[in-house]
């Protein structure tokens, strides 16, 4: 058995055929149980993928795989089971009128019997820590609430993997830290795959590897640490370094050898120490 | 414009059961000139505050002062056109006050409304267009035909394009890409500074309020928790916690260096540049100063 | 303040007539509003009004919030009822007023007429201020599922009506937020001409409808990826209950129709 859950082969994409292409020639793979950062200024074609990924766009040429089918008319079905995804606009994705009714919307559509649905809203509203608000009207929560209720609706489903295509772009810091804090949660606790998308780099920390789009087209797969080495770079096509990458760039630059990469304070403080003890 | 707030009250739906106190006895004074951060959580009333600075809600207790302009809970200037031709307000997300069939039109909107006359508009957009970094070739097309971040750059040249005097931003960088952003703040600072604007810019983002801000205000449950100079409100961090506020990065982190180098480097809104000098002087003489 | 905005008149209880299974509710006031038109005497009269009346009162709403659903035609109600003294003249005259006789018959008349009207009013007031919008939403969709074998888009029409029940209270907001944003521009909704008024509308209406589009579309979408296909497989969460309580309900009406059968003339 392959550990390939998501596969994309030389995939282009436009919306039309006078239209400029969105993605050119991307190929890259998502492993089981894995945490993806995809990372890129807006119209790198990131969310195009999120779209491509679960059929509600199909590219004009390549291929995409979801744990092994192919993503296409007849399969887009079974896929939209295993890729579960969460929007970027809180309002916009919310159905029902009630957060339960929400949460049950994707299991409806799949036949789940009422039972079924009833303990499933406790377990993922459990998961979302959103126990108490089981009759809320969507009106009445926060815009990060709202977001926490969509991964919870799309948990019900138990997907392979959990896409969150720049899902907390529209939050304050608050609603921001409680969806980073949901999703780690969710991903210690459940077999899923984690895509996240995003334009913030404080965000793909936690990831296991990160993809960076540029202009259409894969620029880098690698991990957060070398990423943020390449300060440059990463500038030059819109992105935001760290404080603490940037911090530690400068540190070299006035002749302190910070040797590794830091990811966040301890680390480089933890290298100052022993910089500092040495002397 | 001076804007001077005395004991500033202002409850939603007054006398109903529904009654809820959004702001409550505000008092401060922002001296013509200055740039403003009003930093606060969703819910700590900012966005009712800003609405009394062009007269969109009056006060229902205090009285506000906006330059000339006086608003009570019973009395309102008897121009409010002017006062809102003085005071140009961004709202979140502006380019969803976009309507017009050209961007041309849409930029004109606000200005004659106002009773400029063509010449004077044809003028203004001939200045505003570039400084939101767009061009004249625009000018002819449909606003509902651009990205995202261009839409709000021509709906903000709709605003600047009313010559205020006042510039209120509510969160203008909200979902902008990070070089979005920053070319955003840039924009309104450099504005700001030509233009000997007064500004007051709503954020989250206590970086751009350390970055861009003279003046820190922090509201807490629609009432004034802090104020004061970045560098003077930033350091209390005990203080902006129990508000569940962050501080800025960079004061965490020498927080956090002090507790394991035993060293206290004062916070004094310096760059990462700067601080890495600082750093590098610990480490290699044991000290601060050089 | 967003949590002032209600949807319909809906007061929240827990009474016979708010447990009752919505479809028993909707098709007893069907029914009542047309057998309101067999009752023809004062007996037949009393049934119904006993019946509306006791309904009222086991609902446990309010009389206020009953009485503010009776307000807007108050004035109906009375102005028949003048009608009605005023134009017929039929049976013995009762009273002079400035010379002008009034006749028993139309008083009687005039009674029962607005009595009618008072009656339709208390009881599909009753509907709503008992009863959830979403509730009556899914009573509609499964009283109306026989359709579905004529064609008739049951599922779609349900599902309309939930959504719009969802984001008017979103749209309520866009609207004032937008509109805040225009009059920042110089836009006067309030004074001046009626031309400049009519005007002033379009700055407010064109972004709503582009908002509500875009919300459209990317409601559409959502949908789909959260596997969406329309009515065919799909299962419920909300069900609706008939229970003892609705037997009782029907059976008690049931007497009320032969009552009101057996007294009229």
């Amino acid at each position: 058995m392959s550990n390939k859950l998501v596969e994309f082969r030389n995939v282009s994409f436009r919306y039309g055929e006078e239209q400029p292409w969105v993605l050119k020639n991307c190929s890259f793979e998502i492993y089981k149980e894995e945490w993806v950062a995809i990372i890129g200024h807006n119209g790198s074609g990131k969310s195009t993928i999120a779209k491509l990924m679960n059929g509600l766009l199909f590219p004009q040429e390549g291929e995409i795989y979801i744990d092994g089918k192919l993503v296409q008319e007849e399969t887009i079905w079974d896929i939209r089971k295993d890729v579960g995804m969460v929007f970027q606009n809180p309002d916009n994705q919310f159905v029902g009128t009630t957060v339960q009714d929400d949460v049950a919307f994707g299991m409806e559509n799949r036949g789940f019997s009422r039972e079924d649905m009833l303990t499933r809203i406790e377990v993922v509203l459990d998961a979302v820590r959103m126990q108490d608000y089981r009759l809320t009207e969507p009106h009445r929560l926060s815009g990060g609430q709202k977001q926490r209720i969509a991964i919870a609706s799309v948990l019900a489903i138990s997907p392979k993997v959990l896409i969150l295509d720049e899902a907390t772009a529209m939050l304050d810091p608050k609603g921001r830290k409680e969806i980073m804090a949901t999703v780690t949660g969710v991903q210690e606790k459940n077999n899923v795959a984690l895509l996240t998308i995003t334009h913030d780099l404080q965000e793909i920390v936690q990831a296991d590897r990160v993809i960076v789009m540029n202009e259409g087209e894969v620029w880098q797969e690698t991990t957060p640490r070398t990423l943020f080495s390449q300060q440059q770079e990463l500038r030059e096509i819109g992105l935001d370094v760290p404080f603490i990458a940037t911090l530690a760039n400068e540190l070299k630059q006035a002749g302190i050898p910070i040797s590794q990469e830091p990811l966040n304070h301890k680390e480089l403080l933890e290298e100052l120490w022993t910089l500092y003890s040495r002397t | 414009m001076d804007i001077i707030f005395k004991n500033v009250s202002y409850t939603y739906q007054q006398n109903s059961p529904f009654a809820h106190k959004a702001i409550d006895q505000l008092n401060f004074h922002i001296p013509s000139g200055t740039f403003v951060a009003i930093v606060g959580h969703t819910g700590s009333g900012k966005s009712t505050l800003i609405q009394h600075l062009n007269g969109l809600l009056q006060p229902t207790e205090g009285e506000v002062w906006i330059g000339d302009y006086h608003l009570t809970p019973d009395k309102k200037p008897k121009d409010m056109k002017k006062l809102r031709s003085s005071v140009g307000v961004v709202f979140q997300y502006p380019e969803h006050q976009l309507f017009e069939e050209t961007i041309a039109k849409d930029i004109s909107f606000g200005p004659k409304n106002f009773g400029v006359g063509d010449s004077e508009i044809q003028r203004r957009i001939n200045e505003v267009l570039p400084a939101v970094g767009l061009t004249e070739d625009f000018l002819e097309r449909s606003p509902f035909d651009l990205s995202g971040g261009q839409m709000r750059r021509v709906a903000i040249a709709g605003v600047l394009a009313t010559k205020p005097k006042v510039l209120v931003l509510d969160e203008p960088t909200a979902g902008l890409d990070p070089r979005g952003q920053r070319e955003m703040m840039d924009m309104f600072y450099d504005r700001h500074q030509k233009e000997r604007l007064t500004t007051i810019l709503v954020t989250h983002s206590m970086e751009d309020a350390v970055t861009y801000a003279d003046h820190v205000i922090i509201l807490n449950k629609g009432t004034k928790y802090m104020e004061g100079k970045p560098e003077e409100v930033f350091v209390q961090k005990a203080a902006l916690q129990k508000v569940q506020l962050d501080v800025p990065e960079i004061v965490t982190f020498l927080d956090r260096f002090e507790a394991r180098f035993g060293v206290s480097i004062p916070f004094t809104r310096q760059t990462e540049k700067e601080l890495a000098s600082t750093i590098a002087n610990v480490i290699k003489e044991g000290s601060v100063h050089e | 303040m967003n949590n002032a905005i209600v949807i319909g008149q809906y007061v929240p209880g827990n009474s016979l007539v708010h447990r009752l299974d919505p479809r028993t509710k909707i098709t007893i006031i069907f029914i009542f509003v047309f057998i309101v038109f067999l009752a023809n005497n004062v007996w037949s009269y009393a049934i119904l009004t006993t019946f509306a009346l006791a309904s009222m009162f086991t609902s446990r709403v309010p009389i206020r919030f009953i009485l503010k659903g009776l307000l807007p035609v108050w004035f109906l109600i009375i102005f028949t009822f003048l009608l009605h003294i005023i134009i017929t003249k039929e049976g013995t005259p009762v009273f002079e007023i400035f010379s002008f006789k009034v006749y028993s018959g139309g008083l009687i008349q005039g009674f029962a007429i607005s009595m009618r009207f008072f009656l339709l009013i208390l009881v599909t007031s009753l509907l709503t201020l008992t009863t959830t919008p979403i509730e009556i939403t899914d009573a509609i969709e499964s009283l109306l599922h026989p359709l579905k074998r004529v064609k008739f888009p049951v599922h779609e029409l349900a599902l309309m009506m939930s959504i719009s029940l969802r984001f008017i209270p979103t749209l309520l907001q866009e609207t004032e937020k937008i509109s805040k944003a225009q009059a920042s521009r110089g836009v006067d909704f309030r004074t001046g001409p009626i031309k400049d008024r009519v005007e002033a509308v379009v700055p407010l209406l064109v972004p709503l409808f582009v908002s509500a589009f875009k919300r459209a579309e990317e409601l559409a979408m959502a949908m789909e990826a959260r596997g969406y296909q329309g009515g065919e497989g799909r299962t419920k969460l909300r069900e609706l209950k008939f229970g003892k309580l609705d037997i009782i309900i029907y059976i008690l009406f049931s007497t009320v129709i032969i009552g009101l059968i057996l007294t009229r003339n």
